[in-house]
Order: C-alpha cells, then structure tokens, then sequence
C-alpha cells in the first residue's frame, strides 16, 4: 500500500454515518487522519432540538474506535454571518433560500478549510455523496456521488475550484447501504444512526414558528389570479411556490381540485392561488439566474450550449439551454419541457452527464404566451 | 511520539506510592465502614488515619472537622448552597469574586435563583483583588464570603490571612475553595480563620472523584446528599476506603519541604519556557503575572494573533497536552470568563491564549521540547 502517513487530513465528522466511514476508511488507508466536529449553532439559547451534544459524543465515540484525535471548533459566528443572516434577508425578499447550499460554500469548505490549513493539513475530507476528478493538469471536476438517490452535489454547486483542490470525498463512490455496512463491521456508534433530516439549526422543529421568532409574520390576503379573494395568510415567507398543504383553503372554485400557491406578490404583500397539481402558472419556460459558480472553466462551452439541470435537490435532470450574458456574470436557462414550480432563492444546477458543472441561484421564472415573455409574479 | 503532560491544573497522574497504598488497601481492606462487624472495623481504622493526616495537614484543630466529598465541585456545593439554606434566616447576602471555579459560580447562581443575593468582587489585570472591595460590600447579612485560595486558570493568589481577619469579626462565614493551592502551599485554618476550605484528591498526584470539605466545629447545616448516616451524618454515601487512603498517602508526600521543592521546581519550568519564548523572538504576553502571589504551576501566555482553539489542536497534535479556558458543550472552548473578568471581553487575550499547568513529573527536557514545538507552530 501507498505510504500515505505524512499526509494529513482532516476530516469534517458531524457525528453521523457518511462522516464516520468517511474517517474510517481514511484512517485504513494509512492517513494522518484528524477528526474535527464543527459546532455551527448556539443551542443553549433556545428550546433544544437541535442535537449538537449528542452528536459530538458519537464523533468522540467514533474517533476512539477508528484511533484518530478529535477536536471541536466553532463557527457560531461565521455560520450566523455568512449562513443565516444570508437566510433571513433572503426569507424578507419573499424569496426561498438554500442554506445548505451557502453553509457548504461559506463554512464547511470554507471556514472549516482555512482552519484546517492551520491544523497543517494537506486536505480536507468530508461524507458527502460527491466525486472528485482531477485532469492531467490537475484542474478538478465534481462527478455525481455513487448512489443516485444520495447524491449530494446539488449542495455542493457552488464550490470553486480552490476549494475543491484539497477536497477528499472517500464514500462519494458509494451507496448508502454499503456505508452503513462498513459501519457495522468496523463497530462504528454510528452504524445505525437515522440521517439527519433538514437543516441542522432548524431539526424536527416547527419550521414556520422557528422563522417567525427571528421575522415578524405579516399576515395578508389570499387571491386567485383574477383577485378573487380566498382568504388569509400567516406572512408569505411561510409559503413556497407550488405549495399545497396549509392554505386552509378546500376544493370548489372553478374546477373543485386543490389549491396551491401559484405566486407571491410582495408589494401588496398577497399570497396567489391558484387551482390544480397541474395550475398553468406553476408551469414556466425559462429562468434567469445570477451568483454564478462553476467548479471547473466553461468558457469553452461558448455563450450557449445544451446540458441538463435541477431545480431542486431530488429531482430528475431535465434538458436545458444555458446562455450567457455577455459579462457572465448572469444565464438564462431555457428549458426544453415548461417546468413546474420554479423557485426564486433556489439552486439552478447544471448536468454534463455525471459531471457537476455548477449552478446560479434563481432570480426569475418566465413563460412564454403566443411567444411574449410572461414574468411570473413569483417574488 | 512523547505526549508531553502540562495541564496539571485540570488533573495529575497518581504518584506510583499513591496506587501502591491503593492497591494494598483494595486487595486487602473490602469492608464498609459502617458496618459493626471485622471487616468494618477494618476500613474504619484506615478511614480515621486518613482523616487525621488530612486533618494534620490543614492545621484543623479537630479530625471530625474533615468531611470527604466527591471532589472539589461537591466540596464547593456544599459549603455554599448548604451554609445559604441553614442561614437564610440571618441573612440572604453572599460574597464572592468573578474569578471563581464554575463550581462556585454555579452554586451562587442557583443562589440567586433562590433569591439570595450576590456580590462578585471584581478583579483587576494582575488577576488579584482589593481588599477594600470586600470590606465595602461586607453588611451585616451578608452569611457568606467565598473566596478561592488560587486561581486555576492564571494562578493569582488571593490574601486568604487578611480576607479571614476582614471576615472573622462579622456575622460572616469564610469557605475558599483551595482545589488548586493544597499541595502547593501551607495552609493553616485556625491562623487564617479560614470556616470552610474545598479540596480535590486528583490535584495533588490522588485519585479522582474525591476530595474533602473542611467545616469548622460548630458549624451546623445538612448533609447535601441524602442516606445514611456516614462522616458524622454530614455526607451520606458509602465511604471510598481505597481512594481515602491514597489521598492521605499523596497528603503524606505534600510535606511542607515537598511543597517547597515543588515550588522552586515550578517556578524552574516557568522561567524555562518564558525565557525559551523570548530566545526564540516569539510575540505573547504573560496573563496576570508570575512570581509572589502567583500559584508556581499555572502559567497563562498570550500568544498575539494566534487562535486558541487552532494553537492547542495543533499542540496537541505536536504531543504537548496543554488547556485554555474551560470546554463548553460539543468540545468547543468558552471564552475564559477569569480572563474576562481580568481584561475586559473584548481584549484578544479573551480568545488567544492558553495554559500551561506543571506538575512533579514533568522534566526540564520537557519544557525545552514544548518550546520547540510551540516555535514550530507559531512560526508555521
């Protein structure tokens, strides 16, 4: 085997069963392996659901089976600063964020990897379902992680270059069960943790409560598109484009289907409704999208060109058509089928096959009507 | 690689005579000391020497006078919250500083929830505090003064003889927590006045989870934990035979000569590593002071510029156990609140240093090499 001892990485473990093994096998493969757990939130100041102790002792408890030191550093500030304070203003823009998108940017191979710089480290790992390939000259690109039901670089878009350099990805090849099962063999606390769900700060809570302890809720009226009111709402941050439960609002109407939101209006503070899975207004042709990223160069792509994108983390790819701005430094992303339920706030990732080519957060969303260009009031 | 030990403040390895008395009395002493039977006697007979060297080694005029304890934190406890509650009817007042252990930090503020009230004197840069301070916020309720013998964090030594004398006339009971100072330095109840006085085995070579309370005769409140009837009814809880005869074995060895030469010998380390820092052109400051008035184990550096959470990682990455602060939940570091108390929360000393701690066992070419290693890092 390689002699990898004097290589030193230090892994991010979050006390769960992907960062475990992701230690685990680097420790096997004879790394100067260094396990650091980043506490990111502050949970003595509010009702404690979120799980930093507990997951901290399981870090510990891993650690001393592998046989690598572990340490804790915190990022309550960073993360209050670049990650929620991003997420907060977003929520006020009637817009609906991706904080694990900017948490991954900003501290976890940010942050985290400045600090590791300091620990003397020559990379970083974490457990994420991501792969790294690295060209002859050394540039990097992100492949799509082995499993396709964990694959995780929809969060993972918006990384550079730089900070993908001195990434390590050890279960990014694999599936979930298979992580698990070497888990259980090597004895690991973790084995048959259930997977964390959501955002780390947020947990099992009551989401809407939680936002409106940090935003004063603006209630206001619900409308059909045709300004027919419907009723109330508790303050739009609380809804999402193409949403269905919680409107209060049951069948009738013109067609006696469900209701959903179809848009926002943040000027008249009103919340539009539309009726049907279906409702034509969730249904947009193309997006505009800026805070662009991409890990690897593209300018050989040229100002247009053809790949496949995701809206959403957990959706399948669908056909686009990217064009460029002429300083780049926004796209237009027209999609080869309407797509349902375009976000504002939300990632627009691009697909070259498995490759991971990198995303912009979505600004607009467009239909076209007897080929005009229809803004869809979304924000 | 050679892990270097400097966080003595936090604990110390058994001395090898310490797990020798240890092991004699587990192997051979199993009784309960309670019970009216052989064995019983047996353990009693070890747990009333013990008791009386302790006793001995504080100047304590009676042994019933030693209570043993879980440690300093239950010593802390007691004495605090205990003396509150049975004097509540003489007065809700409380003294203490802000530099204290979490141990008493905690008691008082479970105090203050219970409606007593609370005086933290404050400390200045030097870590030490004024006595006019204290003789301005001494009332006539005021049932408590505790105030701790040394500091863990920056070793600032407090007047313990005139705190008692201020303290003595008054309606005042005087408890100071010397979890750091015993082992280091003669300690003379009666001379000071010193009514209640906290002590942890594991600080001076001992075992853990022990330690004792010191409560002048006459001096009346409950036992904190509740059972039977053992140490006079005044801590309930089958006694630790083997463990008590270990502390009174490392009580033994902390002669006063001992104490003396454990003092030179730190004091030896401390100008080691100040003077290696300095050769070495590194940029710190020391944290409070050293020499008179200062613990000789604890010393507390300023290293400017240089987080401490990423420079004692990196230390101990580098074989140098060393500590700052207090851990908090999930393993990350609090800042300090002794040198928030010292200079002020927004000083970058809050967040950029780091203790060492020195103990017997630790070796001028151990310092020579945690020099070295700390030179490395800070010039990486």
């Amino acid at each position: 085997m390689k002699d990898n001892s004097n290589i030193r990485v230090v892994v991010g473990m979050s006390g769960g069963v992907d960062s475990s093994v992701a230690a685990y096998l680097l420790k096997q493969q004879g790394y100067d392996v260094v396990g650091v757990f980043m506490k990111n939130w502050d949970d003595t100041k509010d009702s404690g659901v979120c799980t930093v102790t507990e997951d901290y002792e399981d870090v510990a408890k891993v650690a001393n089976k592998i046989g690598i030191p572990y340490y804790s550093v915190n990022f309550e500030k960073e993360y209050w600063d670049r990650v929620f304070t991003y997420f907060l203003d977003e929520y006020r823009r009637g817009r609906t964020p991706n904080p694990d998108i900017m948490c991954n940017k900003e501290v976890k191979f940010k942050a985290f990897l400045d600090y590791a710089m300091k620990l003397d480290a020559d990379y970083i790992a974490m457990g994420h379902y991501a792969q790294v390939r690295r060209d002859a000259d050394g540039t990097v690109h992100m492949l799509r992680g082995g499993d396709p039901n964990k694959d995780q670089t929809y969060f993972l878009s918006q990384l550079s270059q730089d900070q993908l350099q001195r990434v390590m990805f050890p279960i990014g090849g694999m599936h979930k069960d298979e992580v698990r099962r070497i888990a259980e063999e090597a004895g690991l606390a973790t084995a048959k943790k259930k997977d964390s769900t959501g955002i780390c700060f947020i947990g099992e809570r009551n989401f809407n409560k939680f936002l409106g302890e940090f935003l004063p809720a603006q209630p206001g009226k619900m409308k059909t598109l045709d300004g027919e009111i419907k009723g109330d709402h508790f303050g739009l941050m609380n809804y999402t484009i193409g949403q269905r439960r919680g409107l209060g609002i049951g069948g009738n109407g013109q067609s006696n289907e469900p209701w959903f939101v179809v848009g926002k209006d943040l000027k008249t503070n009103t919340l539009l409704v539309g009726q049907g899975y279906e409702n034509d207004y969730l249904y947009a042709n193309y997006l505009e999208a800026s805070n662009l990223s991409f890990v690897a160069p593209i300018t050989d792509r040229g100002q247009e060109f053809h790949c496949t994108a995701k809206f959403r983390y957990r959706q399948k790819d669908v056909g686009v058509t990217v064009r460029f701005n002429d300083d780049r430094t926004q796209m237009t992303v027209y999609f080869d089928e309407p797509a349902r339920a375009i976000t504002p706030g939300q990632e627009v990732v691009l697909y070259d096959g498995d490759e991971c080519l990198g995303s912009g957060t979505i600004d607009h969303a467009y239909k076209l009507v007897d080929d005009q260009a229809q803004l869809l009031q979304y924000v | 690689m050679e892990h270097i030990y400097l966080d003595n403040a936090g604990t110390t390895p058994m001395a090898p005579e310490v797990i020798a008395r240890m092991t004699d009395v587990m192997t051979n002493v199993f009784g309960n000391a309670s019970s009216i039977n052989y064995h019983g006697r047996a353990a009693r007979n070890i747990l009333d020497q013990s008791r009386h060297v302790i006793a001995q080694s504080i100047n304590a005029r009676l042994d019933d006078e030693i209570q043993f304890t879980s440690g300093g934190t239950e010593s802390d406890n007691t004495a605090i919250i205990q003396t509150a509650m049975a004097r509540k009817s003489v007065g809700r007042h409380i003294i203490t500083t802000a530099i204290e252990h979490e141990a008493v930090l905690k008691s008082m503020a479970y105090l203050e929830e219970q409606g007593f009230e609370v005086t933290y004197l404050p400390v200045d840069e030097t870590g030490h505090l004024d006595l006019a301070d204290l003789k301005a916020a001494l009332r006539p309720d005021t049932i408590l003064v505790s105030i701790m013998m040394g500091n863990n964090e920056v070793g600032s030594q407090m007047p313990i003889h005139e705190i008692g004398e201020l303290v003595a006339p008054t309606n005042a009971w005087f408890h100071t927590d010397a979890v750091q100072a015993y082992g280091l330095v003669d300690i003379d109840v009666q001379a000071d006045h010193i009514d209640l006085l906290s002590t942890s085995a594991h600080k001076l070579n001992g075992p853990k989870f022990l330690g004792f309370l010191y409560r002048r005769d006459g001096l009346l409140f409950p036992s904190l934990i509740k059972g039977g009837d053992q140490e006079l009814k005044r801590r309930a809880g089958t006694e630790n035979i083997p463990a008590i005869a270990g502390f009174a074995k490392a009580v033994e060895l902390a002669t006063s000569e001992q104490k003396h030469a454990r003092r030179e010998q730190f004091n030896k380390f401390k100008e080691q590593l100040l003077q290696g820092l300095q050769a070495n052109d590194i940029d710190f400051e020391v944290n409070g002071g050293y020499g008179a008035g200062y613990l000789p184990h604890v010393l507390n550096i300023w290293f400017k510029g240089h987080q401490s959470d990423a420079l004692l990682v990196n230390l101990d990455l580098g074989g140098v156990s060393a500590s700052a602060g207090s851990a908090c939940t999930a393993g990350s570091l609090e800042p300090s609140h002794v040198l928030t108390a010292m200079y002020g929360s927004t000083s970058p000393r809050v967040s950029e240093s780091v203790r060492f701690s020195f103990g017997t066992y630790n070796t001028e070419a151990e310092i020579a090499q945690t020099v070295a290693t700390l030179v490395k890092i800070l010039k990486r």
